[in-house]
């Protein structure tokens, strides 16, 4: 009788389960698209199935991945996040200019991630104390963090050529055949993942999403777990923006324009919602890998790049009309 | 209270032709029977008061008059002539307006615009004529008091934005106009300036139907009262010929059954005090409250929606509010800063609102019942442990009777009454001292209610402090060993054994003004 289930969802709970088989439902259907998609790539196009061309995509997405972890979390307590693009571009900036005035670019990085965890904690404090919404903050904040971009580049970007070897091995380098990058991505995945499912701290950003007025009628300080959420989206972008800069060797104020747009969509059709409540990393993972995907075999198939944007609309639209008739149903 | 007019005149029935007839009307919900058989006479110019407990079917009776709800059967006669109302649209042509009980304006819109919301709804010019419509707002408002048409409704006070309301009603060329708890939010002051507007309006020959419980506005403004009681008609009395005693009673006339599980025996009555509250005051909601929960005994709040029951009770558990005054457990006084704080003291709130501020709806049944200490069935580093968490909803859930599939389903798969269950079974989660419940059978069926209540007396023998919220008399009556009656903000009194009536607590609620609590 007393199943063990190590997730919210009870995803190993009882048949009658609907809601563990509605997530279930999401992560392997989104698996299955994934593999169609692989199956009928690797006959439209003989380099798709290349180790090299593997490589590229995982690369595309894995930087990426890291601020999609923070915004699923962010969006389960109830939470989203417009400024993650700008934040990751302002982490490069300040740790590049810092760089090129003499810092080592680890201490230099420290400093930029501090200082993006600083912008996190001030949409917190907009947010929980002043109480403004959300979107319109971090709106704010992406603009601002773009000027910050921009005024301290003058809108070029910052060559690091002298950048030392061992820190662009962060972005650059391989263990074996895997590329560091994914390895840094996967560890994020690996323990926020497990953090999300297993930990009380992470149980109260559920609870906080799913009814905010209950959680705070069970003695849960919803305001902190906000805070929390939102500091850590943006820390999770500062650390997104360094390794970019390991990768790229160069800090680029532009960097990430509508980034937030890709990440909050991958989180969505990864099953989180707006609404709060609800979300897995497992899931905003292959949500990312099915964009990058759909982007890398459009780009193989030679279609515009304009086409690749509708297509990816049509995507998400396409996954949370779905996710509305599930809802519908279940209630 | 006493509102400064002049004792009633009669209301006869050659000045004042009845206007309203309303003959075996009835209404159901369901298996629900919210009307039977209901009478009602309304006559011109008279302020006709319609008095009832929380549930007696005054609003239902309301929204058929106003045509928000179609009676099964019964008739309605305006003028001599039998009338169907099928839509509050048709009950304005009928010359019927309605000032609600809660406010229904739209804030950023003036205040001209908001009383001519349902004229330009129905209008088919296709522009507005703004300075006309302040011009006719002013018109009428200057009848009520003093309020700008132009303002914005959210600039207004409460009880301006009644007056907007009462406007709003007016433009209508009512005949019948009925207030429903108009005063429910009004200081005593403001009261006192509205029943000097009804007056003026019954004056010019306006039938006026006033919802209320309170006995004195009734007394001193009606001319005669109407008791409903389970959704029958009981009585209609001219207020010169009856009591606030006999209308009280007839309110709440009804025999109580057995449906409820055994009181405290004699033999279990203990001194030992587990929560003493003293000079428990907050700013504008409750003041020196103070009181005793004995151990073994189920302690009950009574009084009127709105009495500030709920709010003393979050008080205590720091839930709400800015709270002065001392709570002490066990003889030890509490310093809690937040509700986090009190479940770790071992005091916990049930909410009256199980969807709204209770449950995770479509989270789990056994992550709903630890959410009130997760690190209870989590490791000293903070990760859960699935299995204790799911042991310890079955436990729970097999201590309650709980009726469901696993524990590991949505609550939203189950009904109401487990739901509650659910919700009582997360605050057995951290073993609790004392135990709040507001409202604990809101919304529960016949069956689980009793099960509720055989919890309630199962916990408070075996040490735990109970204190029940509840808007249903006989439900107070049958489970508490002894009740409080709050009423604005204040206990007025306290029943116990064979004080503990329908009407003694009815009249602490309602009529008591200041009254030393009883010994």
């Amino acid at each position: 009788m007393a199943t063990t289930t190590n997730s919210v969802d009870g995803e190993a709970g009882s048949a009658g389960n609907a809601l563990g088989r509605l997530f279930r439902m999401r992560e392997t259907g989104l698996i299955l698209i994934i593999a169609v998609l692989f199956i009928v790539m690797s006959f439209a196009s003989p380099y798709f199935l290349t180790w090299d061309n593997m490589r590229a995509m995982a690369m595309a997405f894995a930087v990426e991945g890291i601020v999609v972890v923070g915004m699923t979390i962010l969006l389960i307590s109830g939470g989203i996040d417009l400024s993650v693009g700008s934040v990751t571009a302002l982490a490069m900036v300040i740790a590049g200019w810092l760089f090129l005035n003499g810092l080592d670019p680890w201490t230099a990085s420290l400093i930029a991630i501090a200082a993006c965890t600083a912008i996190g904690a001030i949409m917190g404090f907009f947010v929980t104390r002043v109480g403004l919404h959300h979107f319109i903050v971090s709106l704010a904040v992406m603009v601002i963090a773009r000027g910050l971009c921009l005024l301290g580049t003058g809108g070029r970007p910052l060559g690091l050529y002298t950048l030392p070897l061992e820190f662009k091995f962060i972005g650059q380098g391989s263990i074996g055949p895997i590329p560091v990058v994914i390895v840094i991505f996967v560890l994020f995945v690996v323990v926020f993942d497990f953090m999300l499912r297993r930990t009380t701290i992470f149980r109260k950003v559920f609870y906080t999403g799913s009814n905010e007025k209950a959680a705070a009628y069970s003695g849960i300080r919803t305001s902190k777990v906000i805070f929390l959420t939102t500091t850590l989206c943006a820390a999770l972008s500062g650390v997104a923006g360094i390794i970019y800069m390991a990768r790229f060797g160069s800090a680029q104020p532009t960097f990430g324009v509508g980034m937030e747009l890709n990440v909050i969509a991958a989180a969505v059709i990864g099953g989180a919602s707006l609404k709060g409540g609800s979300g897995t990393i497992l899931g905003a993972i292959l949500g990312t890998i099915l964009l990058s995907v759909v982007s890398s075999s459009l780009a193989l198939l030679d279609v515009s790049i304009y086409w690749q944007d509708i297509i990816r609309g049509s995507i998400l639209l396409t996954a949370v009309t779905i996710d509305h008739y599930l809802n519908k149903r279940r209630g | 209270m006493a509102w400064a007019f002049p004792s009633n005149a009669v209301v006869n029935a050659m000045d004042h032709p009845v206007i309203l007839k309303i003959s075996n009307l009835s209404k159901s919900f369901g298996p629900v029977q919210a009307l039977q058989g209901v009478d009602l006479e309304l006559r011109r110019g008279e302020i006709h008061a319609i008095a009832g407990e929380n549930g007696a079917g005054k609003s239902t009776l309301m929204k058929v008059i106003d045509g928000i709800l179609r009676p099964d059967s019964g008739d309605i006669v305006i003028d001599g002539k039998a009338v169907t109302i099928a839509s509050p649209t048709e009950a304005q042509k009928l010359g019927i307006g309605f000032v609600h009980q809660e406010i229904a304006l739209c804030p950023d819109v003036s205040v001209a615009e908001n009383i001519f919301m349902g004229v330009t709804n129905t209008s088919k010019a296709l522009l507005m004529n703004y300075a006309d419509l302040r011009k006719r707002a002013s018109a009428i408002l200057r009848q009520l008091g003093d309020i700008d048409a132009s303002a914005l409704v959210r600039t207004l006070s409460i009880s301006q934005q009644q007056l907007v309301e009462i406007a709003k009603a007016l433009t209508l060329d009512c005949r019948i106009l009925i207030f429903d708890e108009p005063t429910a939010a009004l200081t005593e002051r403001e009261a006192k300036i509205l029943f000097e507007i009804i007056h003026r309006l019954a004056g010019q020959g306006i039938a006026i139907i006033y919802i209320s419980h309170r006995m004195a506005e009734i007394f001193d403004n009606c001319d005669r009262v109407t008791v409903l009681r389970d959704g029958r008609y009981i009585t209609t009395h001219d207020i010169s010929d009856t009591t606030p005693e006999q209308v009280v009673a007839a309110m709440v006339g009804r025999v109580i059954d057995k449906l409820y599980p055994e009181k405290q025996r004699a033999d279990e009555k203990s001194d030992e005090i587990i929560l003493d509250v003293s000079n428990l005051c907050e700013a504008a909601r409750f003041r020196d409250v103070s009181f005793k929960l004995k151990k073994g005994e189920i302690l009950g709040l009574g009084g009127l929606i709105g009495a500030g029951r709920s709010e003393i009770v979050k008080g205590i558990c720091r839930l709400e509010g800015d709270v002065t005054g001392t709570v002490a457990l066990h003889g030890k006084p509490l310093s809690l800063a937040h509700y986090g704080d009190s479940i770790d003291a071992g005091l916990v709130y049930l909410s009256e609102d199980r969807k709204g501020e209770g449950l995770f709806l479509d989270m789990s049944i056994a992550s709903n019942i630890s959410a009130l200490a997760v690190e209870r069935v989590a490791s000293r580093a903070g990760l859960i442990n699935a299995g204790r968490e799911t042991r310890q909803a079955q436990e729970l859930g097999r201590r309650l009777a709980l009726k469901c599939g696993h524990v590991n389903d949505a609550v939203s798969t189950l009904s109401g009454g487990n739901q509650q269950k659910v919700a009582i079974a997360k605050m057995l989660s951290v073993a609790p001292k004392v135990i709040f419940l507001d409202e604990p059978t809101r919304g529960v069926d016949v069956g689980a209610k009793a099960e509720i209540h055989r919890i309630v007396r199962d916990l408070a023998r075996s040490g735990v402090g109970v204190v029940i919220i509840s808007s249903e008399l006989p439900e107070l009556i049958g489970v508490c060993d002894r009740v409080l009656v709050v009423r604005e903000g204040r206990i007025t009194g306290e029943v116990a054994g064979d004080d503990m009536t329908e009407e003694n607590i009815m009249y602490l609620a309602s009529i008591a003004d200041e009254r030393p609590r009883a010994a």
